[in-house]
């Protein structure tokens, strides 16, 4: 029983307390695309031929693509010659301990409330510290390699582990699978790479935090987790971005690997910036998210608490291949005054006996619109297949909307698919009934927007809960009143 | 303790509350009974500080201050505690959690340091045993699918916990079976200190033969048209409320 309110009280100052810049030395590529920028990319990263001819066909599919418009969500068209491609903090050389860090990042990190340290508040969480374009540092490497575990930037992974790099990038998210994974796989600069050994649980949770900080940048990272038979291992990632006018785009793309009896579950709290409350500037999160259960009695859980950027699209999605796999997700998407939100899952039933479920919670305030999308496909040999799906929107006010689109595919007769959802406002009721017990009026509106959430809050790992249970009251504030 | 003059509100334009005037000193119970529609219920709530009520006219003082001023959160602090008639239910949000957020806020409110972990378990134990409200029922998601008489116990569980300066009842006895009348009463009288007032709303005088009021007040149609003793409410028991509705037309 964390006092919750307690802290929310202490941050209902500041609006999105993230917003700062480091002013460090970085250096930027113009902005503009095209086959020489990929080269350049490439070989400052001092890549692989093959790495480099990949990012040359996944643009080439790229220019070829359209950019989806069936979503439920508008914005101004994306200049893709203005952004700049890469950006990363001058260095000589990658720090070799983390006590040769810059000390302008480190103190970015601090001022984040996630110091670059292997002790005190973070001993049981290892982190990889992605800077705009790089990952900057990475914590308790040392003591998972006695375990076998490779925890490193993506980077690195290239450098050190390419076998197992090459056989799985693009194995979950090929390069031509949709306009925004096309253009991550031509210009990806970082990212995570998580490999856990057969047989091996992960004995502390993964994590990355992304922090966009240059200007006029794209931030393009990818990340790619593979758990060996009989291997488990929790990832949580994190994220923010200075407040600017203009718009930033980010377009991840996720990969997850789970082989026989596996388990990963993939936990995230999503904060870019949300743009002013005008509705100017914020991020633009556009990310492919993927799991493949392909191994029998797999689970691959992904839990989300969507609160920031401008527009959020982004559906993590498995693919339940192997017999007896287990698929999840869990999201709470939060819009306040012009957020738009488009978020869901796609649950993708091949293997015999899989099981999915899905528990999404939108909420809505000020201007702002929310959307479920989501996809439950039975393939024909997914005999005894079962997927429950429940969908609940609180609104707040009645100037934003919340949207439930479910698609249901089914084509084994044998499968059992059931979808549940609500839609409710929060109530003048539970309001008075709080604040006549002494909560604040923004108090109160946390109290019964945390309560809407518990189920899913329930799913994230307790160092996460606390911080995601603030976020949501701070995101909130201003709705009422 | 609470003075109430010449209390006129309206809801949606309509004339609900027509000159009420009451007066409460620290240690009394008052009791309120009328009719219903009478407009009791709206009295309770705007004590309590709920929106969508408009005072045309009048005064209430609290404690020495202007009631009508504060936010209702204010008044929950300065020691004002509703017993709703209709508790509401809170999804996701267990009692117990609720609970302690609620006297931490009245503390903080009050410049208090927060309540500790073990006391307040310690006390909420105590409390629950002498309310007669189960563990089980502490654990469980705020008012969500309790019963009604489990609703109206952990009001009484509320009161007993955040130990307000005036507690209002609005039909806390209305649902209850016979048991756990003596059991709310049992508390309520407990509860009763020379600091602490009660105002208590009721349809039954049998509620007055375990909660004994020093006042009773008849409400009909926006006013309270007769105060009286505890005999009062005999009174009304036997003749009902036809008299007051001739003087009230
Ligand atoms: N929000 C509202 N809109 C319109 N009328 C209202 C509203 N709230 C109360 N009223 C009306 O005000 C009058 C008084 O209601 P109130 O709930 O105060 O009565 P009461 O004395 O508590 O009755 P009961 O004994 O049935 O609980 C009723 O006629 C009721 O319909
Ligand atoms: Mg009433």
């Amino acid at each position: 029983m964390s006092s919750t309110i307690e802290t929310l009280k202490e941050h209902t100052t500041g609006e999105y307390k993230y917003g700062f810049m480091t002013a460090v030395d970085e250096e930027t590529t113009p902005p503009g695309l095209d086959e020489e920028v990929i080269r350049r990319i490439s070989a400052r990263k001092e890549e692989p031929e093959w790495l480099t001819e990949w990012r040359l066909s996944a643009y080439r599919r790229w220019l070829s693509m359209e950019e989806p418009d069936w979503q439920k969500v508008t914005y101004p068209p994306i200049d893709y010659q203005a952004i700049s491609y890469f950006a990363a903090p001058r260095q000589k050389e990658r720090p070799k301990s983390l006590d040769d860090i810059d000390p302008e990042i480190r103190r970015t990190y601090e001022k984040l409330g996630i110091p670059i340290r292997e002790q005190e508040i973070l001993a049981g969480v290892a982190v990889d510290y992605v800077f705009d374009s790089v990952s900057v540092a990475t914590t308790f490497k040392n003591k998972l390699a006695e375990l076998g575990i490779i925890f490193c930037s993506i980077s690195e992974a290239v450098r050190d582990h390419p076998d197992l790099v090459r056989k799985y990038l693009g194995s979950v998210v090929p390069p031509g699978d949709n306009f925004f994974a096309a253009l991550n796989s031509a210009v990806f600069s970082d990212g995570s790479f998580v490999y856990v050994p057969k047989g091996v649980r992960c004995p502390m949770e993964l994590s990355t935090y992304f922090r966009i900080n240059a200007a006029g940048t794209g931030q393009f990272e990818r990340t790619l987790i593979i758990a060996d038979e009989g291997s488990y291992v929790s990832y949580l990632e994190g994220c923010t971005a200075p407040m600017r006018d203009e718009n930033q785009l980010h377009a991840a793309v996720v990969e997850l690997i789970a082989l026989d009896d596996a388990e990963i579950k993939y936990s995230t709290v999503q904060n870019w910036y949300p743009g002013d409350k005008e509705g100017k500037g914020g991020i633009y999160n556009f990310v492919t998210k993927r799991g493949i259960c392909r191994g029998r009695r797999s689970k691959i859980s992904w839990t989300q608490v969507e609160t920031g950027s401008a527009i959020t699209w982004k559906y993590p999605s498995c693919i339940l291949q192997g017999e007896d796999s287990v698929g999840e997700f869990y999201s709470v998407a939060l819009t306040n005054n012009f957020q738009q939100a488009d978020t869901g899952t796609k649950m993708i039933h091949i293997g015999r006996r899989t099981r999915s479920r899905i528990v999404a919670k939108g909420i809505a305030a000020g201007r702002s619109d929310s959307t479920y999308r989501g996809l439950v496909r039975i393939m024909p040999g997914a005999t005894g297949a079962r997927n429950h799906t429940q969908c609940d929107s609180l609104l707040i006010g009645d100037r934003c909307g919340a949207h439930t689109v479910p698609y249901i595919e089914v084509k084994n007769r044998s499968a059992k698919v059931e979808h549940e959802a609500t839609t409710s406002k929060i109530s003048e009721d539970q309001l008075f009934y709080c604040r006549s017990r002494g909560f604040s009026e923004e108090d109160a509106v946390a109290l019964v927007v945390n309560g809407f959430c518990r189920e899913v809050m329930e799913e994230l790992p307790m160092e996460f809960a606390v911080e995601a249970r603030k976020l949501l009251g701070i995101s909130l504030e201003g709705s009422v009143g | 303790m609470l003075r109430i003059e010449g209390l006129r509100v309206a809801v949606e334009g309509k004339r609900i509350l027509d000159g009420v005037d009451l007066e409460i000193a620290a240690g009394e119970t008052h009791a309120v009974m009328g009719p219903n529609g009478s407009g009791k219920s709206t009295l309770a709530h705007v004590l309590a500080g709920r929106e969508g009520y408009e005072v045309e006219d009048g005064r209430i003082t609290f404690m020495g201050e202007d009631l009508l001023a504060m936010e209702p959160e204010e008044r929950a602090a300065a020691g004002l505690f509703l017993a709703m008639q209709y508790p509401v239910e809170i999804p996701g949000v267990s009692n117990m959690y609720f609970l302690r957020q609620a006297i931490n806020a009245v503390r903080k409110a009050r410049g208090e340091p927060e309540i500790a972990a073990g006391a307040f378990m310690k006390m909420l134990r105590e409390k629950a045993k002498l309310v007669g409200v189960p563990e089980e029922l502490l654990r469980r998601d705020l008012n969500t699918d309790f019963s009604g008489g489990e609703k109206k116990r952990n009001e009484i569980l509320q009161l007993a916990m955040l130990e307000p300066r005036l507690a209002i009842l609005d039909e806390t006895d209305s649902g209850l079976d016979i048991d756990a009348l003596k059991a709310v009463a049992g508390a309520v009288n407990g509860l009763r200190t020379p600091e602490r007032a009660f105002l208590v709303i009721t349809h039954y005088q049998r509620l007055l033969e375990y909660i004994v009021p020093d006042r009773v007040h008849v409400m009909v149609r926006g006013r309270i048209r007769r105060s009286g003793g505890r005999e009062l409410a005999l009174e009304l028991e036997q003749r009902g409320y036809e008299q007051f509705a001739a003087e009230a037309a």
